[in-house]
């Protein structure tokens, strides 16, 4: 049954000898339903019997056999169904595997699915197809030959099985391969052999395919005859391994502003500046995300960030090069010059797909055509495609192939369309892709995972649970909530104490390590919360019924109790599973009702009055301890309940009530923390929010100091307490303003595995707590179900499993967690611009608004009400005229224009208005009303008859767009709950 | 380095194997003249010899010496040129230390100590390549060779080593390769026919969920190995018995 022959490889290094062992089998099949020879199981029949011939040049049935390149570039021409019947050889599977992990895992994808009929042919171990390297031979040759041997070993091994057929109905197998030099040697071989191109163009009733088909090998040729190449050439990969080797190049991931497309950062790993790169040359066809080799200028010609807002409006002509001179011209000024270097390889791209429009050809019936992404840090891409009279109202997914050095655009391929443009779930669609959330609908495995209804409580959940039925528990929540996963109760214990409990959803019950729920729930990481929708983590029946802690209902908890004195100190913490029945689902308005009216006095009033002063104790004591109270503009859309559309918008509001909730799940999860941490060194799944290096706040310092405030961000505590000095009785939306300012300075906190990271990196900065973690969200975060797990087990309440306790495995899956959840956030924040913008359709508004910085060429607004951050250009567009002139000052962080000065945190009232002149990005335009510049500003609505919309937006002097604002992590336990 | 994948999704080692295939076992009895017994084994790439001199009186110190059993003394080296990396390895190092107490704990389960009183068995054992599974090879190379020299055993010892893939598939006899990517490994040395443990190591700690199958798969392997080396003992002794004049093959030449 087994070995039939041991093989040496012996690979010789300096010193390195390595000998394996390579066994050769008998008992490897060839997946085809018709071999009469081989002893197959039945559900490794992969490949047809009769496979439909479908293409043209070849009207055969036939198998296919694909290369490594051509899985490689044409992995969207697989993942379309129309072929069907091929045999991938391991050959190019390892080689696959070795040079991108994400085609791998999609090709797996592909002979996962039992309709495509892949089939994969172990040929290495294969005792007639295994090819040996011959001596002189490159590996990729002895690959190629490995294949052509697997197609002639395929060829005729069917023959002999298919003696009986027809000459004509006898499958055959023909190998596709871009490879000029194989395909020769393949033909000389007496093989069919055709490139990958040449089928898919022939292949009948699937049209469209060719669009999908790689741009990699067709060089661009649009106007290359005599073209000058645009970009210098990339070093070589030995080049760029000895340059960094030698410490003349850098290596680190290229981050392209969002703001200037001339512009981009490298992030080098060991340093803590960035080096900037700037202008065409410099960039020199890096992609956002991609890992490249930098060289850094010398000292004198480094140069500072531009402070321009710049878009790429050109279409493929010349003009940029103005405003990249404009650029690279503002050198000479002496501020603080940034490290400055230009990009001279590319180690490793990191494209993937992209969403967005097609802008059409003027030219009628080209098929090239130009890609609009809808991430702005990305170039534009130039595709070709034969549909696009269809898909130039859609949003499209599109995906690079290649960047010649003589194109201005990377070349690109079509992959598929979303929707129709404007249309609310495309581009909710759009956005979720954008974020790479998973938002599929859940599988019949995972749905077979859930409970039988109508759940019961049996007799023997009782017996293993605490009863805490009896006890006056309470939830309080957002209006609109459907999963509450947290309850609360307070009682005055005979001795003075109060006995005080959080409830905790017990999600892990329903969850249970190892199943497919738990797969796709650790896969999803996190409930996603859009403005109108709800992308859950679990499926609803647990996220909304069975786990959500709902009033009157007997449902399971884990529970967090404590014995505290009237003056909030813990005398004792217990935890344990339990029943509870909650008896009231509040809203926090409607607790803070109770709270406040005073001639409410059941049991549930007064414990609320309990938990809050206790709260408010704790608060106290949090903050004097360090804890940062930081800010970031809030809104909530009243929607309207038939269309969707967002009717109001309004800043969302704090209550007393929403830090007394916050205040206890804070305790329970800094308490369980200590508990897990202690019980698990080595693998307690902990979150961290890592101090600043006092460099990243220097810009916001300064900001401060301009204002005659100092801010001091020696330590955490030194700058709550600054921060809460740095009042204006001018002013009262300056103090918040500030703390939005600093929250955007702040990194964002992390989950880790404890065994990973250093113990004294353990502190949450934010918070000032040495330990914290959370426990108190299951039904949307995954981390709290692996912290409910972890704490059952040291409580005795359940049992590990084997990857609970391997750290590297936790590793791994925080840093998933931390992913997911940062995406979640941008995609949320997205979903609010997105609604924003609906809602200004049709509207024009004055409001309120301040400075938050100040720019070169403009200002950035923040419009409180909105939450809404805009940008108000002072310079003139291009080719429009302006006959006031703005002059910035570095130093002083300020625009002047005449006597009319603006400073940051300045107020200033805007109008408001949507620019739907471009379909991909609807703007929100910004126009200065108060204080009046002549000439500039325009005047308030109030004033003026109300003129219709689209003549404002006619007059427009200055074209402005909401941005959505950069990446801040909020500390508190705060929810978004969708309406 | 992103750990790759021990089993392939169609099953396969990274070495061609399945999971519960051993890698080739080659052995030969009687390699040498001057010791009582003598074996060479290979196990894929990893080739050991074992040679083994007694019962004798003590050598040394009388003061060691049993007065109701004999002394087993086993030693473990490994050729300079064993491993991929050529390094003069002192004999008595901690590790061989180490693999010698452990060889001398599973013969002195299986060899009836108590037949020779106040006399030494040596056992040496030398790994000319070492591929992995290292232990087990000298442990199945040693028992050939005490059955050569006809030292009386309870029983063939046998050791077979297992691991965990991809989380939750036992691999038995486990490969240098499949060592080195740094799952957990579990010894075995078994009496298989009775189904006793003479020794059991882990390299790292399994979850107990994980352990039954594995220990289960180790002395599978013991099993077969077992299976492997009697035919070997039987083979040698009809050959040897053969050109001596007597066993099967030499009545039918007769």
């Amino acid at each position: 049954m087994w070995t039939t022959k041991t093989f040496l490889k012996k690979r010789k290094g300096s010193v390195l000898k390595i000998v394996r062992e390579h066994y050769l089998r008998d008992d490897i099949w060839c997946g085809s339903d018709i071999c009469t020879i081989c002893a197959h199981q039945n559900e490794e029949l992969v490949l047809e019997k009769n496979p439909q011939p479908k293409n043209k040049k070849f009207p055969f049935p036939h198998y296919i056999v694909l290369d490594t390149c051509v899985v490689l570039n044409q992995i969207n021409v697989l993942e379309e169904d129309a072929l069907c019947n091929v045999i991938v050889v391991q050959t190019v599977l390892e080689e696959v595997k070795h040079r991108s992990s994400s085609v791998y895992k999609r090709l797996l994808d592909i002979v996962g699915n039992p309709n495509r009929k892949f089939y994969v042919f172990v040929n290495e171990h294969h005792k007639d197809t295994y090819v040996e390297r011959e001596p002189g031979e490159k590996v990729n040759d002895r690959n190629d030959r490995a294949i052509r041997v697997s197609v002639a070993w395929y060829e005729s091994h069917l023959m002999s099985s298919q003696a009986d057929r027809r000459k004509r109905d006898r499958v055959k197998v023909i190998l596709l391969t871009d490879d000029v030099d194989s395909k020769q040697k393949a033909e000389n071989e007496g093989l069919h052999v055709a490139t990958i191109s040449d089928y898919v163009r022939n292949v009948e009733d699937c049209p469209g395919l060719e669009d999908r088909l790689s741009q990699h090998n067709t060089t661009y040729e649009l106007q290359a005859g005599g073209r000058e190449p645009l970009f210098p050439a990339h070093f070589t990969p030995s080049q760029i391994h000895q340059g960094i080797k030698s410490g003349k190049l850098l290596q680190g991931s290229f981050l392209a502003s969002r703001e200037n497309f001339l512009e981009g950062q490298v992030n080098v790993e060991g340093q803590d500046k960035m080096i900037l790169v700037q202008g065409r040359v410099g960039l020199n066809r890096a992609v956002d995300g991609d890992i490249v080799a930098v060289k850094l200028l010398p000292e004198e010609e480094w140069s500072v960030p531009s402070h321009m807002v710049l878009q790429d409006e050109g279409d493929d002509s010349e003009d940029v090069l103005e405003e990249e001179n404009a650029i690279l011209k503002s050198k000479d000024e002496r501020v603080a010059k940034l490290p400055t270097g230009h990009i001279v390889g590319i180690i490793r791209r990191k494209w993937r797909q992209y969403c967005g429009i097609l802008q059409k050809n003027p030219i009628e019936g080209s098929v090239r055509h130009i890609f609009v992404p809808a991430e702005r840090k990305v170039p534009k891409v130039r595709i070709e495609t034969q549909q696009a009279d269809i898909l130039s109202s859609q949003r499209i997914i599109v995906t690079i192939d290649s960047w010649p050095r003589n194109s201005r655009y990377p070349l690109g391929h079509f992959v598929r369309a979303l929707g129709t443009i404007g249309d609310k779930d495309t581009e909710n669609e759009v956005l979720l892709l954008e974020h790479d959330v998973p938002h599929s609908k859940f599988s019949e495995a995972v749905l077979s995972c859930l409970p039988k209804l109508p759940w019961v409580i049996t007799e023997k959940d009782v017996q293993s649970r605490v009863d805490l039925r009896h006890v006056d528990i309470c939830s309080v929540d957002p209006p609109g909530c459907t999963d509450i996963d947290d309850a609360l109760h307070c009682k005055e214990l005979e001795n003075g104490n109060y006995d005080v409990g959080v409830h905790i959803a017990d999600v892990s019950h329903f969850i249970r390590p190892g199943t497919a729920i738990d797969k796709e729930a650790a896969l999803r990481a996190t409930t996603v919360y859009l403005v109108d929708k709800r992308i859950d983590m679990v499926p609803e029946l647990l996220s909304s019924n069975l786990c959500s802690l709902r009033g009157n209902e007997e449902r399971f908890a884990f529970s967090c109790i404590w014995e505290l004195t009237s003056e909030a100190e813990i005398v004792s913490t217990r935890f344990c599973k339990s029943i509870i029945r909650s008896r009231q689902a509040m809203t926090y308005e409607e607790a803070q009702i109770k709270i406040d009216d005073l001639t409410q006095n059941d049991t549930l009033s007064k414990s609320l009055r309990g938990l809050n002063s206790l709260a408010k104790i704790l608060k106290k004591r949090r903050i004097e301890n360090g804890a940062l109270v930081l800010a970031s503009p809030e809104i909530r859309f009243q929607v309207d309940s038939e269309t969707q559309d967002p009717i109001e918008v309004e800043a969302k509001k704090l209550r007393e009530t929403n830090s007394m909730v916050e205040e206890f799940m804070l305790l329970a999860n800094i308490y369980v923390a200590i508990k897990i941490l202690e019980d698990f060194p080595e693998c307690a799944m902990l979150r961290r929010h890592p101090k600043l290096p006092v460099s990243n706040f220097e810009p916001f310092i300064k900001a401060g100091r301009n204002l005659g405030f100092e801010i001091n961000s020696e330590s955490g505590k030194a700058l709550a307490l600054s921060l809460d000095n740095a009042v204006r009785p001018d002013n009262a939306y300056f103090n918040t303003m500030l703390r939005i300012l600093a929250t955007r300075c702040m990194m964002q906190a992390v989950y880790f595995a404890s065994g990973m990271v250093q113990r004294d990196e353990f502190f949450h900065y934010g918070l000032a707590a040495p330990v914290y973690t959370h426990f108190t969200s299951p039904i949307r975060r995954y981390a709290d179900v692996i912290v409910h797990r972890l704490l059952a087990v040291s409580i005795g309440a359940d049992v590990t499993y084997p990857d609970l306790l391997d750290k590297r495995k936790s590793h791994s899956l925080c840093h998933n967690l931390n992913y997911r959840n940062r995406m979640a956030q941008y995609a949320g924040r997205a979903s609010v611009a997105l609604h924003t913008h609906l809602f200004f359709r049709g509207k024009v508004q004055d409001e309120q608004g301040y400075v938050l910085c100040v720019r070169k060429n403009a200002l950035q607004i923040l419009i409180p009400k909105y939450g809404l951050e805009g940008t108000l250009y002072v310079s003139p567009h291009k080719g429009a005229k302006q006959n006031v002139t703005f002059v910035y000052s570095e130093e002083k962080q300020t625009q002047k224009c005449g006597d009319v000065i603006f400073r940051p945190f300045d107020p200033v009232t805007v109008q408001l208005s949507l620019d739907r002149s471009n379909v991909q990005h609807e703007k929100i335009v910004l126009k200065l009303v108060h204080p009046q510049i002549p000439g500039f500003s325009v005047p308030s609505l109030s004033s003026v008859k109300r003129k219709e919309s689209d003549e404002n937006l006619q007059e427009e002097m200055e074209i402005s767009e909401v941005s959505v604002s950069p990446p801040i992590e909020k500390i508190s336990t705060k929810k978004q709950k969708v309406k | 380095m992103a750990r790759m994948d021990l089993i392939s999704f169609k099953g396969l080692r990274l070495d061609g194997r399945r999971a519960n295939e051993l890698r080739q076992i080659r052995c030969k009895m009687g390699v040498f003249s001057q010791p009582d017994g003598s074996a060479y084994l290979e196990q894929g790439n990893t080739k050991v010899l074992a040679a083994v001199y007694g019962p004798h009186e003590i050598r040394g110190s009388r003061s060691k010496a049993l007065h109701d059993k004999a002394l087993v003394n086993c030693q473990y080296s490994m050729a300079t040129f064993s491993t991929g990396e050529r390094k003069r390895r002192p004999r008595g190092d901690r590790k061989s230390q180490e693999m010698s107490m452990h060889l001398r704990q599973a013969f002195q389960a299986a060899i009836r100590v108590e037949v020779y009183p106040r006399s030494q068995i040596d056992i040496f054992v030398e790994v000319l390549q070492a591929d992995g599974g290292n232990y087990c090879a000298c442990v199945n190379a040693a028992t050939l060779a005490l059955v050569d020299a006809g030292i009386p055993m309870t029983e063939y010892v046998v050791a077979c080593t297992a691991s965990l893939a991809n989380g939750d598939v036992p691999l038995v006899d486990v490969s240098n390769l499949e060592e080195n990517s740094g799952g957990p490994n579990l010894t075995v040395a078994a009496l298989p026919l009775s189904g006793q443990v003479a020794l059991m190591e882990m390299s790292q700690r399994f979850h107990l969920d994980h352990l039954p199958k594995v220990v289960e798969c180790a002395l599978q392997g013991c099993r077969d190995i077992h299976q492997i080396l009697d035919q070997a003992v039987r083979r040698h002794t009809e050959m040897s018995g053969s050109a001596l004049g007597w066993g099967n093959r030499a009545q039918v030449d007769l």
